[in-house]
């Protein structure tokens, strides 16, 4: 069958139809969701999309569901992803914390709106502790914050590759601006890129007959004591935490001599970067430290800036959700922080750099 | 031009808002530069005041919201008053003359306020249908982010499959085009 | 400019409303509100949407109401009853939040013989997210997800609401479906929905074939065909269950 994409091109689309072609061109077998602004239009390409490359979809009947057949695809050895927003995200933390558990690779594309509740379908930053420690577990997953199409792009093939290496649920978060902004970007055959896709093997349906061919699969999420379950947990724990180093990653801009840090993520590092350079344009020493990567956290790296700076200032679209995850990794470090918190609403690097300016 | 444009149209739905700023920006996008688009959105599915948020610059733009534009054009009451929170001292404020007792709610911090004829000039000299490519030629000239041939192009590359089964469309969206920026030339 | 006559319940405040042009939802709330006006049961309502477009409806009436989750509109009402048998509890919603996400809830209200009134907007496709496939959507029907119209072999046939309330409910239920296209005899089962919680039966479920001219992409005459000869060939209009007459009465 012919390839979605051949070489590379410069396209001019919504974020919503970037994460369609995106999967399309990560060889992905089946896509599962349910209908939640802002991200139908994902669901809208991909069924006008796949049928043409041979994948499959279905439209569930709730989160829930897309969420639990995403991991049915996975567990059956095919590459399949799901997505959603908001509410439709809290449904799929019962799905997703059973993937931590089992270490089923799935990929979950988040397109944040406002919160609590049904709110807005707009845009916020407020699914970042849902997405990183949803669920009733340790937060064992990989989460990528995006803010372009390109990394939009260039992250969801990624995703795929990660999550069936290192097999923990991955996570592509977005927002609601970048599901329905049109920007350019170049989509490509991650093959033109040396990008191989990393081989999927199922979890149940082997070949031969169980018992007599091979070793029947018998996977579960459930433990009868203490002791066992500590084991489990351990287990898990200590995997993630090996892997994680050659999975972190972050951005830095003119941090070197940095005396103002300005701590973003998503689409907000965008802002924060035209800040930096609005600032420093004005002899203000600004700096900004972007992670990439919310799980695994670069706490490490992180640090090592942050204690340089004079002042760290939190940027988010939410209520201090990323501010938490920042707290947790900057414990014992004695910089003054002071955040800038615009729950559900966009914000602009001339705020930014008012603040900053107005702050010193 | 160097410089981000920024660019907020506003409307009722059903005015063509949204389809003069994605022609916009594909404009300028194929010419090479830097574009970025966001329509605004609620839960109505019609109703409520259509807004699009356009970008133009040479180099990659920031955040998808802003401030402060650089051109507001608002073609209803509703948008007149919904717009008026992005225009500063140098943002030139355009609305449609069709409007009526907006003279009240219209800014008063403008760098220019320009009333336009665009829906009358539509009925008298075109075609209602074409309000919004009107609006288009006033956008760009007023701003400058394409030139008149980018705008032409995109127009045909967008209704170039209309314009095939009746050539007389063509020359009827290139005269709006002009017309537009007459408009506003005149003014400015 | 005189306002058209509205029923007593509705709330002229938030009127014109937020519907859109043609949409069926206006039509199903003013039954409603004539049915809560010849009842006069406005003071002890309460009132519950989903999420969709029939979380516009959030405001309609001068009863109180609440907007809930989608799907979840079903459990809040229960709730409410459970705890205030007085009020009169009503959950409306479209054929997503019934029929798909809150399916489990409505299969289990039935089955419990809540004593609640279900009102639900079945108009064959996701209205507020842009025109999405629904459990009722028809076969061969183009939407959003079924691009390329809908294959019953891939996702089933449309869900047959109302029979499968009545087939899960016992004798107090009281089940039915009624159009748009018929705002009398709409109002005629939303009376008799009601009636039958007012009297503590049982459950109450009406389904109302409604249109959607935004994502059908159809005019006011197709509209109107739609609804009237083409969506009557997998969705019967008519009473389904009535429960068996009582000798006594008693307000529930």
């Amino acid at each position: 069958m012919e390839k979605p994409i051949t070489g590379e091109k410069r396209v001019f689309m919504t974020g919503n139809e970037v994460v369609a072609w995106a999967a399309l061109a990560a060889d992905v077998d089946i896509m599962y969701g349910y209908p939640i602004t802002p991200q139908n239009e994902i669901m809208h390409y991909w069924t006008r999309l796949a049928p043409k490359h041979g994948r499959g979809f279905l439209q569930t009947e709730d989160e829930i569901s897309a969420g639990f057949t995403t991991c049915g695809g996975v567990l059956s050895g095919k590459r399949a992803f799901t997505a959603t927003s908001g509410p439709g995200n809290i449904l799929m933390q019962e799905s997703m914390t059973m993937a931590e558990m089992m270490r089923i690779p799935t990929v979950l594309v988040v397109q944040q709106r406002g919160g609590p509740s049904t709110a807005t379908v707009i845009y916020s930053q407020q699914e970042v502790t849902m997405t990183c420690y949803g669920g009733n577990g340790e937060g064992l997953r990989i989460v990528y914050s995006t803010g372009t199409h390109q990394e939009l792009f260039d992250y969801t093939i990624k995703s795929f590759n990660i999550a069936w290496k290192y097999r923990f649920p991955t996570f592509v978060l977005g927002d609601g601006y970048q599901a329905k902004m049109r920007e350019s970007l170049h989509i490509y055959d991650p093959a033109e890129k040396g990008i191989k896709m990393v081989e999927t093997t199922p979890f149940v349906g082997l070949a031969g007959t169980p018992g007599v061919d091979r070793e029947p699969a018998h996977l579960r999420n459930t433990y009868n004591t203490e002791e066992e379950l500590y084991a489990v947990v351990s287990d898990l724990v200590a995997a993630y935490e090996k892997i994680a180093p050659e999975i972190v990653e972050y951005q830095t801009f003119e941090t070197e001599d940095a005396e103002v840090l300005i701590l973003a993520h998503g689409i907000v590092t965008r802002a924060a970067q035209a800040a930096v350079k609005t600032l420093r344009a004005q002899g203000i020493k600004a700096g900004h430290f972007r992670p990439v990567t919310l799980r695994p956290f670069p706490t490490q790296e992180l640090r090592e800036v942050a204690a340089k700076a004079k002042k760290l200032l939190v940027v988010e679209s939410a209520q201090g959700q990323f501010q938490k995850l920042v707290k947790d990794a900057l414990y014992g470090l004695s910089v003054p922080m002071e955040s800038y918190f615009k729950p559900g609403q966009g914000i602009t690097s001339e705020e930014l750099a008012d603040q900053i300016k107005g702050g010193k | 031009m160097a410089k981000l444009t920024k660019l907020a149209l506003a409307g009722e739905g059903g005015q063509g808002v949204q389809s003069v700023a994605g022609i916009i920006v594909e404009a300028a996008n194929d010419e090479g530069r830097e574009a970025l688009y966001i329509p605004n959105f609620g839960v109505e599915q019609r109703g409520g005041v259509s807004v699009a948020y356009c970008q133009i610059s040479d180099e990659k733009i920031g955040s998808p919201k802003f401030i402060y534009a650089d051109l507001v054009i608002a073609l209803s009451d509703r948008a007149v008053r919904r717009t008026k929170q992005y225009v500063n001292k140098d943002t030139v404020f355009i609305y449609d003359s069709s409007i009526e007792d907006i003279e009240k709610d219209l800014p008063t911090n403008a760098k220019k306020v320009l009333s336009i004829p665009a829906l009358e000039t539509a009925k008298k000299e075109l075609t209602p249908r074409v309000f919004n490519v009107i609006i288009m030629g006033a956008a760009i000239a007023a701003t400058g982010v394409i030139d008149m041939d980018g705008a032409k192009k995109a127009l045909e590359k967008r209704l170039g499959y209309k314009f095939e089964q009746d050539p007389k469309l063509r020359e009827l969206n290139f005269k709006a085009l002009e017309r537009g920026a007459e408009l506003v030339k005149s003014m400015l | 400019m005189t306002a058209p006559k509205m029923p007593k319940s509705w709330r002229a405040e938030t009127k014109p409303h937020k519907f859109c042009p043609g949409c069926g939802h206006g039509l199903i709330l003013k039954a409603l509100g004539e049915a809560i006006d010849e009842l006069g049961i406005q003071d002890r309502i309460v009132f519950g949407c989903d999420i969709g477009c029939s979380l516009l409806s959030w405001d309609f009436f001068n009863v109180d109401s609440v907007q809930t989750h989608h799907g979840r509109t079903t459990p809040v009402m229960t709730g409410i009853k459970r705890a205030r048998p007085d009020r009169i509890c009503i959950a409306y919603m479209g054929d997503g939040g019934g029929y798909a996400i809150g399916a489990q809830h409505l299969v289990n209200a039935a089955s419990r013989n809540e004593k609640i009134t279900v009102i639900l907007a079945n108009n064959s496709n996701y209205g507020m997210t842009g025109g999405q496939m629904a459990p009722t959507t028809l076969p061969g029907m183009k939407t959003e997800t079924s691009p390329y119209g809908r294959d019953p072999e891939a996702t089933g046939f449309p869900t047959q609401g109302p029979e499968m309330v009545a087939a899960i409910t016992r004798e107090n239920a009281y089940v039915a479906r009624g159009s748009v296209a018929n705002v009398r005899q709409l109002k005629n089962y939303l009376k008799k929905a009601l009636q039958n919680q007012i009297d503590g039966n049982g459950f109450s479920f009406v389904e109302a074939l409604s249109g959607c001219p935004t994502n059908w992409s159809t005019n006011a005459k197709d509209t109107w065909n739609f609804i009237e000869k083409t969506m009557t060939q997998y969705f019967k209009v008519g009473e389904v269950k009535t429960p068996a007459p009582k000798e006594e009465k008693s307000n529930g």
